[in-house]
């Protein structure tokens, strides 16, 4: 890294800068990761022939991980070290405080963030890796349905995804700002938004562990 | 009416500080807030007890002295209010007041309720100038600028420095104040010549004075007696940008740590 680079995440502002593009190129995966998953309400072989089709193409899906993995890595990194930056600048607290504007989404970024975190380390040993209970790499769809048959399995990837829609609600319309972009004429769009964005996440993720649990899914 | 004070107390920056109450039998509702503080005072005074220490000038909304945080809102209830020109009958009888000082590292506390904003000072000093020949003023109109331009500068000059933004910034930040100082000039043609210098160098400097980041969460531009909104913020992050993909030579020449 030149040393301009350096000079530039030593600031607040280049954390924050990290943040919302990791978080953008966060918020793409997610989306394609959901609408791939929601095949399975077509069928287990539509899911399956999407899975080995992904599998089949080693070279853009490694290009893909790395860039995410990357994303995430300069994500929470930064969030780990602005978050210990801001705490340190007010070391004696209000006694009484007053939230004027903030939301408790945005308050508790952090706090869903490390909740998004854990979950994917979940998620990877559950559904890549499938080192929690029984899997068969061929089958994406049997072991979708297994796993969310299970109750506290389905409950955390639903707990996992409120948080998820709660951390967007801030995030989307928030990453924007940061880069730069606020005008009064557009602004609300950037509230409708993030608040479309997070629904629709939660919607269409949470859709999967609920048809599982209610029997839909089978 | 009858208001229930409870003051943070701190004799200097090294005294831990504690909150001590007090009871104004009989403030009058016309009287500002500062006026019900000076009351109380006068009846400290009178039993030879250490008045509270406030700072406050202009005592008309102009100065930003007299910064503290009651009930937990910068400069009190009321929007686009200093504490100086808040009124006692936005209170009601009865009612308890918290009054605390600006809670920020990079604003040590002094006395009392006064805190040391000398931080947005040198953040002033880092890039708030121009370079301009002296000698004649030139003809105004030969600078011809903008309407919306021009009120937008203004907008930004409205900054008084009173650092209710930090104090209301979860994070205590002081992005809202910086990008004040920073867009006033940098939106004017008189601005422009040390424009990406000016952004690096304050930027840093507020970096090192030990204020948090911006996570936009809003509460300064709420608090803000002015009305400076997170726009500006926006803008100067992207003056920053924009600086610093120029040249080196804007990187921030100030980024040391007190
Ligand atoms: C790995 C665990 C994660 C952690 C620890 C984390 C933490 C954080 C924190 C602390 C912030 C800044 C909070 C603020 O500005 O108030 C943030 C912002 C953000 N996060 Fe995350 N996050 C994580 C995962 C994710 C994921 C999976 C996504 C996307 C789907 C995401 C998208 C965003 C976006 C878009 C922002 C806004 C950036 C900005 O305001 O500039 N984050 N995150
Ligand atoms: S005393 Fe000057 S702004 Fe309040």
């Amino acid at each position: 890294m030149s040393k301009r680079n350096l000079a530039f995440y030593d600031t607040t502002i280049g954390k924050k800068a990290v943040m919302a593009v990791s978080g953008l190129i966060l918020i793409g995966f997610i989306i394609g990761h959901m609408l791939g998953n929601l095949q399975i309400f077509m069928g287990a072989d539509k899911l399956n022939a999407y899975a080995h089709l992904l599998h089949s193409m080693q070279g853009p899906l490694w290009g893909a991980r790395l860039v995410i993995i990357a994303a995430l890595i300069a994500h929470f990194w930064s969030a780990i070290s602005l978050t210990l930056r801001n705490r340190a600048a007010r070391p004696v607290q209000y006694q009484r405080k007053a939230d004027l504007a903030t939301t408790y989404a945005a308050k508790t970024m952090i706090f869903g963030g490390i909740i998004l975190a854990l979950f994917i380390v979940f998620h990877l040993a559950h559904l890549t890796l499938g080192e929690i209970g029984e899997f068969d790499p061929a089958n994406v769809y049997a072991n979708v349905v297994a796993g969310f048959q299970v109750q506290w399995i389905a409950g955390f990837y639903i707990l996992a995804q409120a948080a998820l829609a709660l951390h967007l609600y801030h995030g989307a319309w928030s990453f924007l700002q940061t880069l730069g972009a606020n005008h009064a004429k557009y602004n609300h769009l950037r509230k409708a938004f993030s608040i479309a964005l997070a629904l629709a996440v939660a919607v269409g993720n949470i859709s999967i562990p609920v048809a599982v649990l209610s029997g839909f899914l089978k | 009416m009858k208001i229930t004070l409870h003051v943070w107390r701190q004799s200097d920056a090294k005294d831990k500080g504690h909150f001590e109450k007090y009871v104004h039998p009989n403030v009058s509702p016309d009287s500002s807030f500062l006026e019900m503080l000076d009351e109380v005072n006068e009846d400290l005074l009178s039993q030879n007890k250490e008045p509270i220490a406030f700072d406050n000038d202009c005592r008309e909304g102009i100065c930003g002295a007299c910064g503290m945080v009651i009930n937990g809102a910068p400069h009190g209830p009321q929007r686009l209010t200093t504490t100086c020109q808040l009124h006692m009958r936005k209170f009601k009888d009865g009612d308890e007041v918290w009054i605390e000082p600006w809670r920020a590292k990079a604003f040590p506390v002094i006395r009392d309720l006064i805190v040391d904003r000398g931080a947005m000072d040198r953040i002033i000093e880092a890039g708030g100038y121009i370079s301009i020949n002296t000698q004649n003023a030139q003809d105004a109109n030969a600078l011809p600028i903008p309407k919306p331009v021009a009120d937008k500068a203004m907008d930004a000059a409205t900054c008084i420095g009173c650092g209710a933004c930090v104090a209301a910034c979860p994070n205590a930040a002081a992005m809202l104040f910086t990008s004040a100082k920073v867009s006033h000039l940098g939106l004017l043609p008189q601005g422009q010549p040390e424009r990406a210098r000016r952004v690096g160098n304050m930027v840093a400097q507020m970096e090192a004075e030990g204020f948090g980041g911006c996570t936009n969460h809003g509460d300064c531009a709420e608090a803000c007696p002015k009305g400076i909104g997170l726009e500006f913020i926006a803008r100067m992050n992207r003056d920053f940008f924009g600086a610093m993909l120029k040249s080196p030579d804007h990187i921030p020449a100030r980024w040391k740590r007190r």
